[in-house]
């Protein structure tokens, strides 16, 4: 977001999945930059969460290069494997909390693999990130069954923000929360990756998230990063799918509702 | 391992009574217990002056230790942060949790009282609650006999076989084992006295009367009733109970009588395998360690236990098959929204149920001997 320059983070580079016969990403390139927040949108089935899980390193690409923070995921040894993951947080769909542990319990699991912090400090500091994701105080005792499903999205961002994070993955972080609850967090990806400087690689359908959030966008399609740009670069491509998404009667709802976000 | 060595370093030094602390480099939560005891020290002692120019990387932890020191209300002066420092100083201090006013009272005497009396009060409800069920399947029962349109044939030929038909093999092996058992161990007692036969006797009464019908209905308590709390637990986690009341149908009908109606058949059935196995068992150990020939077997069978002997056994079935069943079901329905209930209850219906049928098996047993059968 200066003028300096742009420090390349995630790096894909001819990436190929395939189930079976069925191949979801074919020649797939893309570059993350450090302290942007990327948008990455395409139709159903287009392989969103698969590009998601395979720069996390959950799903293994049949060929080509993941290169995260300098470390190629593919050949990392078990150790390179635990300094990165160490370095990212993901936040899951329903937030994939742990469903016998209490919400403050669940943000201090991944602190617990540091060593000398002492249990009273860990236990402040899930309080404040606790805090920081927008959770009353309260909800730290509750469990994962006993919150609303926004609530349990904000408490898997709490989570995956436990470590302090330089790259934090969100997987459809307003799908099924109200309105007024997705732009609250709509807001609250924009200023954490404001403050702790994260760089954030979202996958979303809500196209008020991409106008409110994104600095760039990344359209999936015909199996690749067909392309990337800002908001207002999307609006003069021209390829069919990427001119309906971007010019439908929803597309244009959202952008009325929002005034186009400040170029920095 | 570059991320073990540390990234940062803390000086500290003292001039007029005020204690200057210089961060450098990266600050993270590994950084987090020594920072927060170096400021907790040093404010203890006077004012402070916090230097933050030389720090590369500041996170929420580090935020967090130098908010909360100012906090304290002691006299700390931050020099030298960068824009994003502060701004991450700001965010923190602004969403440093409060804690509410409700804090937690130590447990009293009349807490843990209270705590006996609810445990109490919470299995008589269960009691309760099992009738309930009880009477539920009862009414479902009846009313599908009315009905016979609503009766749920393939289910019940479907727990049928999973119930009854596949339990046989180990039905009957166990029970075949726990004749041989009895011969072996019988026969070592008996042959002290020169009265070896009546070794037969003891089989038989022993296996008639209880093991061949209570072991099976242990085995069946923990093959079933777990397999009935974790199918209705696990349609009651995804919501389908509540889908299936939405379309008009009624889970208990639906759910609870093909089950329950299929452990009613099936376990007199699984008794009697259990019996004749139990008694072949037996019969071969004795054959092979005392010499009682299979056909004098039969013979003092026949002509020494009465027909009572079996039926006091088998009266016993439909009785553990309804509690059985009515456990797992009440168990299953008990289950909540999340993963952890879905085993407990299942081990808790295992549990409820062996513990059930050992309890109906001693009322039995005095009833029986009371009555002089």
């Amino acid at each position: 977001m200066t003028d300096m320059p742009k420090e390349t983070v995630i790096r894909l580079r001819g990436v190929r999945n395939q189930f079976g016969s069925h191949v979801v990403h074919d020649g797939l390139d893309l570059d993350v930059y450090r302290g942007e927040v990327l948008g990455v949108v395409g139709g159903s089935g287009t392989g969103k969460s698969v590009l998601l899980r395979t720069i996390a390193g959950l799903q293994i690409p049949k060929a080509g290069e993941v290169d995260v923070l300098g470390t190629d995921v593919r050949t990392a040894s078990e150790n390179e494997r635990q300094m990165l993951e160490r370095r990212w947080g993901v936040m899951f769909q329903d937030g994939a909390l742990f469903s016998s542990l209490n919400v403050r319990e669940n943000v201090e699991v991944p602190m617990r693999a540091v060593k000398g912090l002492d249990p009273d400090l860990r236990r402040q500091m899930a309080d404040l990130k606790i805090s920081l994701s927008g959770l009353p105080f309260l909800a730290g005792d509750k469990f994962p069954s006993e919150l609303s499903g926004g609530m349990r999205k904000r408490a898997g961002l709490a989570r995956a923000l436990a470590l302090d994070p330089e790259i934090l993955f969100l997987d459809e972080p307003t799908a099924g929360l109200d309105p007024i609850g997705a732009s609250a967090f709509d807001i609250l990806i924009r200023q954490l990756s404001q403050t702790m400087g994260l760089t954030v690689f979202l996958v979303t359908h809500d196209l008020d998230t991409l106008h409110a959030t994104c600095d760039r966008i990344a359209v999936l399609a015909e199996k690749k990063v067909l392309v990337t740009g800002t908001m207002r670069e999307m609006l003069d491509v021209d390829h069919p799918w990427v001119h309906e998404y971007f010019h439908g009667p929803r597309a244009r709802a959202a952008s009325d509702a929002i005034p186009a976000k400040k170029d920095p | 391992m570059t991320e073990e060595a540390p990234t940062y370093q803390i000086e500290t030094t003292s001039q007029d009574g005020i204690t200057h602390i210089a961060l450098r480099g990266s600050f993270s939560l590994a950084g987090l217990t020594p920072l927060h005891h170096r400021l907790d020290a040093a404010l203890a002692q006077g004012p402070v002056t916090l230097d933050l120019s030389g720090v590369t990387r500041l996170d929420t932890s580090a935020a967090w230790a130098i908010v909360t020191a100012e906090a304290h209300g002691a006299p700390l002066t931050v020099t030298g942060s960068s824009e994003d420092a502060a701004t991450l100083l700001a965010t923190v201090r602004k969403a440093l949790p409060k804690p509410d006013s409700q804090n937690q009272k130590p447990k009293t005497l009349v807490d843990r009282i209270e705590g006996i009396g609810r445990a109490v009060a919470k299995s008589a409800s269960f009691a309760t609650e099992l009738l309930g069920y009880f009477g539920i399947f009862l009414h479902r029962l009846a009313r599908s006999l009315r009905h016979p349109g609503e009766f749920r044939m393939t289910a019940l030929v479907h727990h049928c076989q999973e119930v009854g038909l596949k339990a046989v093999p180990i039905v009957a092996l166990m029970s075949f084992l726990i004749g041989v058992v009895l011969a072996f161990q019988g026969s070592t007692q008996l042959r002290q006295f020169g009265a070896e036969v009546f070794v037969v006797d003891l089989i038989a009464v022993s296996v008639l009367r209880e093991l061949g019908i209570l072991l099976t209905a242990i085995i069946v308590a923990g093959r079933t009733a777990s397999a009935f709390t974790a199918a209705i637990g696990s349609m009651k986690m995804r919501e389908e109970i509540d889908a299936m009341r939405t379309l008009g149908i009624d889970p208990a009908t639906a759910l609870f009588v093909p089950r329950i109606l299929a452990l009613l058949f099936m376990l007199p059935i699984l008794g009697l395998i259990a019996n004749l196995s139990g008694l072949i068992g037996g019969a071969l150990m004795s054959w092979i360690d005392l010499g009682i020939s299979p056909g004098m077997f039969r013979t003092r069978l026949i002509e020494n236990t009465g027909i009572w002997h079996l039926a006091v056994g088998m009266i016993k079935a439909p009785f553990f098959a309804l509690i059985i069943g009515v456990v797992g079901c009440h168990a299953g329905m008990q289950v909540g929204s999340n993963a952890e209930s879905l085993g407990q209850k299942t081990s808790d219906a295992v549990v409820t149920a062996i513990f059930a049928v050992i309890v109906i098996d001693a009322v039995f047993s005095v009833f029986f001997a009371q009555v002089g059968v």
